[in-house]
């Protein structure tokens, strides 16, 4: 016997594409692929025909031709003599470089401004309060601008270091020049050094990997290793006996002493920068273009990441400081160790939006000169091959392929930091 | 028992003392400042070095800003009356470009009377009665009028019409033209609302969507442009035409940023929608378009415009530059747009969804008169982020070639009356940008205050 | 009147999908403007006024073109280009004719597909030191820091100069031309580099232009000139000629103020060809007769656009050298009418 509930048995209707509900959304699906389909055909097939009528076929050939152009900032050894290719590495290493280093000291100045725009001090708190609110409204692209224009215009330039008299002199003990085309500070040099691997040969990929880095990372490795193994013994003698034994002399022998005897074989010294003909020489050469770049972009994020901070350790409950307090904590460490990691949880997702604008921001790079991978790819390389579609398009791609990265990452990072709260 | 108690006790005070001040130490501007500056030993150090921190800034600013040069013609002008009022260059700022240029700043090339290409600003032409820019000023006045009840929920309701018609109005008054364009534009807007109606009553609501967006569009694809040419020839009503390269300076950052924005705004609450649904390919192709976008400088989309747009579009097509920045713009902002409106619906109880589909409202009647009203509502200030956001980024069309108030600055630097100033221009640029966009922030945050008492 | 800009705009484009172009000289006259491509601010060149009008050289010879082609100097749209976009903008037709400085080079004629129609101004590129550095030649320049313009051919050509001559240098890209006056002021670069014209209009415009020196050494060829799309070969005369006739002008002797004198009729049968009294040459072109004379009228002959706009009275200061007419020394040589 069948139940009631049973439904008649239907057959199907093509009215029931649209009022059944169990198909309709099949056939709203489909339409909108069909109609998602049908744009994306049309736009590939103008733009085929028009690039026929231009008589330019889609090819990344010119990718392998010579660049002809030099980039003054390169972490990797290129000359006008490379591709097109290589030129586009090195700029997207210059995009990533200024991404980490602006990252890094937005977090570092975000989170110190957002804490001190709680301070008790009033006069603290409004200089803060002011810092946010000049920079959060006035467009970036303003601030990098100015940025570059202040250290042109207020820094000495090489010129003022030469003569008898000089107007200008190098600071901390004639080690760190300060100079509107950058800044010159010493740079770390091996004298008995082991030397250079080169990697992938003669393709536009190819790299060195420096051996005297590897030796330097190896061993720091091995001694973070040991140090945790005593730290480790040492937690085990304070469960079981109550008692820790003092270890910080120990651990700080791991970290230093083989690193010391390392760089004393390597035959370690500083290279210091000194004036030679129209420039500095020597040391490492921080630009003008990179610093301003830096500069303006931390800055500017630094404030978006200020109200983050600022945001989130208000949402902490009172309570919770109140209690931290009744413990005896100072507030220092109330801060520390109570409110930062639990306002964590709310910071770091609108963080992570910050750091992928930094980034997006970065390819603002263009207007100081600053040859990141838009000054490259997007800037002289597209110019001179006049491949705008393969140009901008491969920049979207690599922009995309960061920010996806960023996102990655952070994303791990916050699950992690969920877990572990809980 | 009582009697005793009295007798042991010698004196009882029945009547209140008066209240003692408190120390001085503590109130007043004394107590003030020990509470709020030197409270310890850490403080009074930060506040002794804030102070100097401001002293020493402003002491670099004010004697540049006001020690200033403000009637010269030229930046060796500038110099000449420097030296001769204060003997060197150094330190003083020249504002003479700015009252040199200030209206290009402000407006490009957009010609004060457009009936009158050549008429300049000071000369008024014969029989004009109304003032120089009058057709962007007054759109601007009328955009504010129109924000006013969106923004502001204690204003007449009577506004909403003008909002309403905003739309229509922007850019008729700023490209000028037939006034039939717009009309007819609007037609099609009323075309696929009739559409709807009639196919939902005979049909499915799905049927009646696409026959009202299907109409509209061939409406404003096929329609437009005939009815309006033969309306217009019919009845010539129309202002005089202004092109928009002719657009610039600060007007212009102001009409992308609300073009962006308006625009934007029903695409971003369809593409939220789409992430929301349930709907496999809808959902994949809105996230994917959002993160696309999001993914992406707006520097690169700003070279699809300027440079890729051409080839997407059948061959011979060719709109300007203005027109097509606004496309990306658009778009830009719509992936922005879809991600806070997303999070005006994710903050929605969800007891809301459940007590329209209890009411056994469709999907758009429950959107159209229970969701989004509410979601739109808790929107808003992100969607003021959002546009200050894009209204800062519209300084990036400087970049490819447009003439907004960076570029514009760069075009009076090359110029040989003021080659060689910088920081004058940019001081007054940053301004232009800080009051808007601070106003509107502050204006966000009174709005999150006032929707956070409502919802406790 | 155009009745519709925006939505006309809108609703063209759509239409006239698909539509084959036709001749951009008929575009041209059917629309009453002429849309011309220029640079986004070159001193001299081409820059805009408080008012917002377009002044300049490369300016005349697109408002020359306008009187030619549609009776009236002022029927210019100029777009301003960056080094980026100005080949897309003309490749696309968002604009009819670009003239902004671009150096007319093998890659951009052939595979680009463009078409120079003639040189307007050669230049070569150039350094600006500052005196005091003691520098007389660009070869003593080893190790020195040089602003460059990006975007532009100079950025090759510094480099060719010095892997060729074995010496090294540190480049500073800068984005426009007012930056890498800058820079170069602050002493943030040693040296400037791009064409020499654009190095001398930057020199006159500095506070002290006589602490400062433009090396001897020009490193590269530089002919500047306007360029149409290749394959609208009728189009490509119009613009080629109305250069042409601009010189040819100052080597006859016509100049804005004569012009109406000499048009009714002179000995001269290259004159009375050229301002269209004999001959016919005009209707050739697809103009009429008199598209010279409203040519030469508009902003006179190359001589008096060089001498209004660069040359040497005005602060760019420009001295004609390699502009100056054949029968001067110069390069300038326009063919004959006839």
């Amino acid at each position: 016997m069948t139940t009631i509930s049973d439904p008649p048995k239907q057959q199907f209707r093509l009215s029931m594409l649209l009022y059944d509900t169990r198909y309709r959304s099949a056939t709203i699906q489909v339409l909108a692929m069909f109609f998602f389909m049908l744009l994306a055909a049309w736009l590939i097939s103008n733009t085929v025909q028009n690039l026929a009528n231009l008589g330019k076929p889609i090819s990344f050939g010119f990718f392998s031709d010579p660049s002809s152009y030099d980039i003054n900032q390169r972490l990797l050894e290129y000359t006008s003599r490379d591709s097109h290719l290589r030129a586009a590495l090195i700029g997207l290493l210059n995009t990533l470089v200024v991404a980490v280093l602006g990252c890094i000291t937005a977090t570092v100045i975000g989170v110190l401004v957002g804490v001190l725009r709680l301070s008790n001090n009033w006069l603290v708190a409004r200089i803060m309060t002011f810092y946010v609110e000049m920079f959060r409204n006035i467009p970036v692209l303003l601030w990098i601008v100015f940025a570059m224009a202040i250290l042109i215009e207020s820094l000495p330039s090489p010129r003022d270091f030469r003569g008898d008299t000089p107007s200008a002199t190098m600071d901390l003990f004639d080690t760190v020049a300060v100079t509107n085309r950058g800044v010159y500070i010493p740079e770390p040099l091996f004298s008995r050094s082991l030397g250079d691997v080169h990697l992938l040969g003669d393709s536009s990929l190819r790299f060195d990997v420096s051996l005297d880095l590897i030796a330097i990372l190896v061993v720091l490795g091995c001694s973070i290793y040991a140090m945790r193994k005593v730290s480790a013994r040492a937690n085990r003698i304070q469960e079981q006996t109550g008692e820790r034994p003092t270890i910080w002399y120990i651990e700080l022998g791991i970290l230093c002493v083989p690193m010391l005897i390392l760089l004393v074989i390597l035959g370690f010294h500083l290279g210091y920068p000194a004036l030679k003909g129209f420039n500095f020489s020597g040391g490492i050469h921080l630009r003008n273009s990179l610093i301003a770049l830096w500069l303006a972009l931390s800055l500017y994020t630094a404030a978006f990441i200020a109200e983050i901070v600022r945001g989130g350790i208000l949402a902490v409950s009172k309570g919770q400081s109140e209690a931290a307090a009744a413990l005896g904590l100072r507030p220092g460490k109330i801060m520390r160790l109570v409110i930062l990691p639990q306002a964590l949880r709310m910071i770091i997702p609108p963080m992570i939006s910050n750091y992928l604008n930094l980034t997006k921001n970065s390819s603002l790079a263009i207007a100081v000169g600053y040859m990141d991978i838009t000054g490259t790819l997007g800037g002289i390389t597209m110019n001179q091959t006049g491949r705008e579609l393969e140009c901008v398009l491969l920049l979207m791609l690599v922009y995309l392929t960061i920010s996806l990265c960023i996102s990655g990452v952070m994303n791990w990072y916050n699950k992690r930091v969920k877990l572990v709260e809980r | 028992m009582s009697d005793t108690h009295a007798e042991t006790v010698t004196f009882v005070r029945d009547t209140m003392l008066p209240e003692k001040e408190p120390p001085l130490s503590t109130v007043g501007a004394i107590g003030w400042v020990r509470d709020n500056l030197f409270s310890g030993v850490l403080n009074s150090i930060l506040t002794i070095l804030s102070l100097g921190f401001i002293y020493y800034v402003l002491s670099g600013i004010l004697p540049w800003v006001f020690q200033s040069v403000w009637n010269a013609d030229s930046l060796t002008e500038c110099r000449e009356i420097m030296v001769a009022t204060w003997g060197d260059t150094h330190g003083h700022a020249c504002w003479g470009v700015i009252k040199d240029r200030w209206l290009q700043l402000f407006y490009g090339f957009y010609p004060p009377y457009p009936a009158h290409p050549d008429a300049n600003f000071g000369s008024a032409p014969d029989g004009h009665w109304w003032p120089a820019y009058f057709r962007p000023n007054l759109a601007l006045i009328l955009l504010i009028g129109a924000m006013i009840p969106v923004l502001f929920s204690g204003a007449p309701r009577k506004l909403l019409y003008l909002t309403a018609a905003y739309p229509f109005i922007l850019p008729w008054l700023l490209w000028g033209g037939s006034v039939w364009v717009p009309l007819m534009v609007a037609a099609g807007f009323a075309i696929g609302y009739f559409a709807y109606v009639l196919v939902d009553r005979s049909m499915s609501s799905l049927m009646a969507t696409i026959a009202a967006v299907l109409l509209a569009i061939l409406w404003w694809v096929f329609a437009v442009g005939p009815v309006s040419g033969a309306l217009h020839s019919i009845l010539n009503i129309g202002i005089a035409p202004v092109q928009s390269r002719e657009f610039g300076g600060y007007m212009l950052a102001i009409i992308l940023g609300v073009v962006a924005i308006g625009c934007s705004l029903p695409l971003g609450i369809l593409m939220a929608l789409g992430r929301q649904s349930d709907l496999f390919i809808v959902k994949t192709l809105c996230v994917g378009f959002i993160e696309f976008i999001r993914g992406v400088p707006l520097i690169t989309l700003l070279f699809v415009a300027s440079l890729l747009l051409n080839y997407f579009l059948p061959p011979g097509t060719n709109f300007d530059l203005i027109l097509r920045v606004m496309i990306m713009m658009t778009l830009f902002a719509a992936a922005y747009m879809a991600e806070v409106i997303r999070g005006g619906l994710a903050a929605l109880p969800k007891g809301q969804y459940e007590g329209a589909d209890s009411l056994g409202l469709n999907y758009w009647q429950a959107q159209r008169l229970i969701i989004m009203p509410q979601a739109l509502k808790i929107s808003i200030p992100g969607i003021v982020n959002t546009f200050i956001g894009i209204f800062k980024d519209t300084t990036l069309v400087s970049i490819i070639g447009l003439f907004d108030v960076i570029g514009l600055a760069s075009a009076i630097r090359a110029d040989t009356a003021w080659n060689g100033i910088y920081w004058e221009l940019f001081a007054f640029i940053g301004a232009l940008f800080f009051v808007v966009c601070f106003s509107m922030s502050r204006y966000s945050m009174y709005l999150e205050r006032k929707l956070r008492t409502g919802h406790r | 009147m155009k009745k519709t800009v925006f939505f006309g705009a809108v609703t063209v484009a759509s239409l006239a999908a698909g539509a084959a172009a036709a001749g951009t000289l008929d575009d041209v006259k059917a629309r009453g403007t002429l849309n011309c491509g220029v640079s986004t601010g070159l001193a001299g060149f081409s820059a805009p006024d408080a008012n917002g009008e377009w002044k300049g050289f490369d300016v005349a010879v697109c408002r020359a073109l306008a009187a030619a082609v549609l009776n009236d100097p002022s029927a210019v749209e100029f777009v301003p280009t960056t080094g980026k976009t100005r080949f897309t903008a003309l490749a696309s037709g968002e604009i009819d004719v670009l003239a902004r400085n671009t150096t007319w080079t093998f890659s951009r004629d052939v595979d680009l597909k463009f078409e120079f129609i003639g040189v307007n101004y050669y230049d070569g590129q150039g350094f600006l030191v500052p005196k005091e550095l003691g520098v007389s030649s660009a070869k003593e320049l080893d190790g020195a820091t040089v602003c460059i313009q990006t975007g532009t051919t100079t950025e090759l050509n510094l480099a060719d100069f010095f892997r060729s001559n074995n010496i090294s240098y540190e480049p500073v890209p800068v984005e426009t031309n007012a930056e890498g006056q800058q820079q170069y002021l602050a002493g943030a670069c040693d040296s400037y580099t791009t064409d020499a014209s654009g190095l001398a209009a930057t020199r006159a415009s500095f506070e002290d232009p006589s602490a400062h020196v433009i090396l001897p050494e020009i490193i590269s060829k530089e002919p500047l000139g306007p360029l149409v799309r290749h394959g609208d070969n009728d189009w490509g005369d119009v613009v080629r000629w109305t250069l042409n006739a601009l010189i040819a002008a100052e080597e006859y002797g016509v100049t804005s103020t004569n012009l109406s004198e000499l048009a009714s009729g002179t000995d001269n049968p290259e004159i009375n060809r050229l301002l269209g009294v004999e001959g016919g040459l005009g209707e050739m072109l697809g103009l009429d007769n008199e598209w010279a004379q409203r040519a030469i009228a508009a902003e006179g002959n190359y001589g008096e656009i060089f001498a209004k706009n660069i040359g040497e009275t005005t602060p760019i200061g420009l001295a004609r050298g390699l502009n100056a007419q054949w029968t001067d020394g110069g390069l300038l040589y326009a063919p004959p009418f006839r």
